[in-house]
């Protein structure tokens, strides 16, 4: 509550100026409000950006920049031979925050670690049903995968899996897998009130919550216990609630905060060109992508997909969609992942030898749909005017294209279906940097019907893609899936269109920002200079 | 009065059971599976849509899903928001005060301008300033308020730094929510300079909400004292020798009223819609931002617990315009 005696004087910027000259707060011009602070309940970034990103921990955790994955509140971790289980050491001395209604009376132990799951996985557990459902745990498939979690001793806990799975320990660092505080939950259960957990959250966290006015401010305060030495860096962070880009762009040349997400491309040169901002940036972890339907003809046949390849010019839809903004996708993971085969060669833009592949397949006048979303999305701004382009593109080597579109819930639903008519403009964010998490959720056999668009179940990419799965050692899993990665070009199930450019304007004096490949907006390193 | 009020006040109940009935059915024939779209990308297992299914009561007939969320209402529960899982009154309540006090300083502001300028246009009329104002106000009529709004922030908060650029109030006053007016906790807080900094974010967002209702307002106002100008009594008072401030301002403006408070009656309407955008620029923790997020999350029981109360209240304020009137003129009272 310290924030109640940093007051100032009227006249904005010059009041904000004085006061983060005193105590150093960070002001986060944030893109919406959270649903919840119990991160494990939701699945959208920018509620995790409230919770799981400031007041929680994970057993382990993305090292800020990269999808690496390093020691959390888990000092070390140990996976048995066989794959099939995994036993964690606790940090010691780790303390939960503290709030008007619960003081925790012990440290971090295996029975936090323990309730956090539990809740999740089962259903005789009182806070299975309190709030809500758990998306995320069961969309990453881990009711199936865990078999059971043991308490080893206070300090120590092993979980058993079902089968071996690399990916698993990836999927412990993502939002999820926050550790919460089983004291504070059994309390907040017999005063009545479980639902607090989900709206004044305590965790183990570098910022401790302190209050939020709905769809205006949530502030926290530094956790000054927090066990990572010298984080976090500020002593105050407060999110500004403001969803218009073009807003949040003038309150932050206005100095009314220091960083801002999601600018609109169209502003990225002048924000480059203002002396008071910079503008970082960095790859996402995305891809943008047209799925044909590779069960219809004459879609079946490898020679017309390579023939749509060639048709099509990325460049001038990287210029035209992405005002630059982006680049070209060869594979369908991002460079910035673990594995990328660079040296996969993408087919080039040449009309000529595609009118030629289709005359070879026996393929004339030829006419499809092509899919557009009616929503931006992260890797594609405008599926409209990409899908525009593409059907110019297209007309010039013989193909007639109709665009068509619906509401977003019908376009995901209808565009899963095997025999759905057309191809389809999609695209994915991975969500734990393994890349397990795009060529078997998007491309695998067993995601036909749902998330394989592109309806492709081709046995020797399946079988590389599952047996990566199974291994712990990350290198012979990054050969299989390089391997992987040709055989999907070739194949060409998709068109890999682009992968889309995170811009991160802050004001000069923000120090040490990192642009988190994972999307996340971190602040724990981040200060101000004076 | 008690009497009219009463009856004004049974004829509610019908249009209140066909406004859960309308708000209940709209946004179910919305194209659009709040599971898939909650699920987005990702997409979920067949099992796992239908426990979701079940759940949010989806599997039951509508006529049943109907009833109980009619029976729900009649004892005050809206249901819980399926994104946030809270009840959508608590909701509504927290965000609503913020969208009044925005709406009524808009109004505030378009009557203040409004209603002199139309007076002044009236008695002036066919001369300058007359043309002047009604072609400003016709441009003010069709001004489209997002573009409105960036315009007066750029120039406003950004070139010349006199306005916040969005926001209620300015980051560093944090005091406990009283009243949910910002005017009056700021005043309440006793932190010096927060009611400034309350006045100073409230201006932008309600110039720009108030500026169609501003242009309604002074061409209601000229049009209606231009005719009452040409009655008779106003001519006898002229010819009583009464001064022409004492005839425009208490014999004309008051008959020239009614219409005028119809227009600002009918205007809360706009506000609401007006309000959508205008908070959604100035990050103005509203009812209008929370209303177009949930229909575009599919969230049930917010859009039809959202419009149903906003419904509400536009039915109270018309009521509240119709008891006006009979306080202004005693002949609609007896009527």
């Amino acid at each position: 509550m310290k924030f109640r005696h940093l007051i100032a004087t009227t006249g904005m910027a010059a009041a904000f100026a004085a006061t983060t000259a005193g105590a150093q707060t960070l002001v986060y011009c944030s893109e919406g409000s959270p649903e919840g602070f119990d991160p494990a309940l939701y699945t959208s970034g920018t509620t995790f950006d409230a919770s799981s990103h400031t007041v929680y921990n994970q057993l382990v955790e993305f090292e800020t920049g990269t999808t690496n994955v390093v020691p959390g509140l888990a000092e070390s971790y140990e996976a048995s031979e066989d794959g099939l289980s995994y036993t964690f050491t606790l940090r010691s001395d780790v303390q939960f925050h503290a709030n008007d209604s619960f003081t925790p009376s012990r440290p971090l132990n295996a029975d936090d670690v323990i309730f956090t799951f539990e809740r999740q996985m089962d259903e005789e557990n009182p806070f299975h049903t309190y709030a809500g459902s758990w998306e995320y745990f069961n969309a990453m498939g881990m009711g199936e995968l865990i078999e059971s979690i043991e308490k080893v001793d206070d300090m120590t806990v092993r979980f058993n899996l079902t089968r071996p799975e690399a990916p698993f320990i990836a999927n412990l660092a993502m939002d999820f897998a926050s550790i919460m505080s089983k004291e504070y939950a059994d309390a907040m259960m017999e005063a009545g009130t479980p639902e607090m957990i989900n709206q004044a959250p305590i965790g183990t966290g570098p910022f401790t919550f302190q209050d939020y006015q709905t769809d205006a401010v949530i502030r926290y305060a530094a956790n000054e216990n927090y066990w990572e030495e010298g984080l976090p860096k500020v002593e105050n962070l407060v999110f500004a609630i403001t969803p218009d880009a073009s807003v949040r762009l003038q309150r932050l040349q206005a100095g009314e905060c220091h960083v801002m997400p999601y600018p609109n491309p169209a502003d990225v040169e002048s924000i480059r060109s203002n002396g008071d901002l910079e503008l970082l940036e960095q790859e996402g972890l995305n891809v943008g992508y047209l799925a044909f339907n590779t069960t219809q003809e004459p879609f079946d046949n490898p020679d017309v997909r390579r023939a749509v390849n060639l048709a099509i010019d990325r460049d001038a839809i990287i210029d035209v969609v992405f005002q630059g903004t982006g680049r070209v996708a060869k594979n369908p993971i991002p460079p910035t992942m673990w594995s990328y085969n660079d040296a996969v060669e993408d087919y080039p833009h040449d009309p000529e030898q595609a009118r030629q592949l289709l005359e070879e397949a026996g393929v004339s006048d030829l006419s499809m749909k092509v899919w557009a979303m009616p929503v931006q999305r992260p890797y594609n701004p405008n599926a409209r005017r990409m899908a525009e382009l593409i059907q110019e593109d297209l007309s010039e080597v013989g193909i007639s294209v109709e665009i068509v579109s619906y509401e977003w819930g019908e376009y995901l639903e209808r565009s899963s279906a095997e025999d759905r008519d057309g191809a389809v403009l999609l695209g994915w964010t991975g969500d734990n940097g393994d890349p397990d998490n795009f060529l078997s959720v998007l491309l695998g056999c067993d995601a036909v019907g749902g998330a394989n668009r592109a309806q492709w179940c081709h046995e020797p990419f399946n079988e590389l893609v599952a047996e990566a799965k199974t291994l712990t050692d990350q290198d012979e899993r990054a050969a299989l899936y390089e391997e992987a990665q040709v055989i999907f070009k070739e194949q060409a199930p998709w068109v890999t269109i682009a992968h889309s450019t995170v811009f991160m304007p802050v004001r000069a004096e923000v120090q040490d920002y990192i642009v988190h490949p994972l999307g996340g907006h971190i602040f724990d390193q981040v200060s101000l200079s004076q | 009065m008690l009497r009219y009020l009463l009856s004004r006040l049974i004829t509610f109940v019908p249009t209140f059971i066909g406004v859960t009935l309308i708000s209940f059915a709209f946004i179910r024939v919305l194209p659009g599976d709040p599971i898939i779209v909650m699920a987005g990308e990702r997409g979920l297992t067949q099992e796992r849509y239908e426990e979701l299914v079940q759940r949010f009561g989806f599997d039951q007939p509508l006529w049943q899903q109907f009833w109980d969320y009619l029976t729900g209402v009649v004892q005050g529960d809206l249901g819980n928001s399926f994104v946030t899982n809270r009840p959508v009154w608590d909701e509504f309540f927290t965000l609503f005060p913020a969208t009044l006090e925005l709406s009524l300083c808009a109004i505030i502001f378009a009557m203040v301008l409004g209603i002199p300028a139309g007076v002044i246009a009236a008695v002036y009329r066919g001369k300058f300033f007359d043309r002047a104002l009604m072609s400003t106000a016709l441009v003010g009529y069709s001004m489209p308020i997002f573009w409105w709004a960036l315009l007066l922030i750029i120039v406003f908060s950004g070139w010349l730094g006199w306005t916040p650029v969005s926001g209620r109030i300015g980051l560093l006053y944090y005091f406990d929510d009283v009243t949910g007016f910002m005017l009056i906790d700021s005043l309440l807080s006793g932190q010096d300079g927060a009611f400034g900094s309350a006045v100073q974010h409230l201006i932008l967002p309600s110039i720009v909400l108030g500026t169609i209702p501003l242009a309604v307002i002074a061409r209601q106002t000229r049009s209606a004292m231009l005719e009452v100008l040409s009655e008779d009594y106003i001519r006898t008072a002229r010819a009583k020798g009464l001064s022409s401030g004492r005839v425009n301002g208490l014999h004309a403006l008051r008959n020239a009223m009614i219409p005028v408070i119809t227009v600002i009656g009918l205007s809360v309407g706009t506000l609401m819609a007006g309000a959508i955008l205008t908070e959604t620029i100035f990050s103005w923790p509203g009812i209008g931002k929370w209303m177009v997020d949930s229909i575009f999350r599919r969230d049930y029981p917010v859009v039809q617990g959202g419009l149903l109360l906003i419904a509400l209240i536009v039915m109270l304020v018309n009521l509240t315009v119709d008891v006006l009137y009979g306080l202004i003129n005693p002949k609609i009272r007896k009527r």
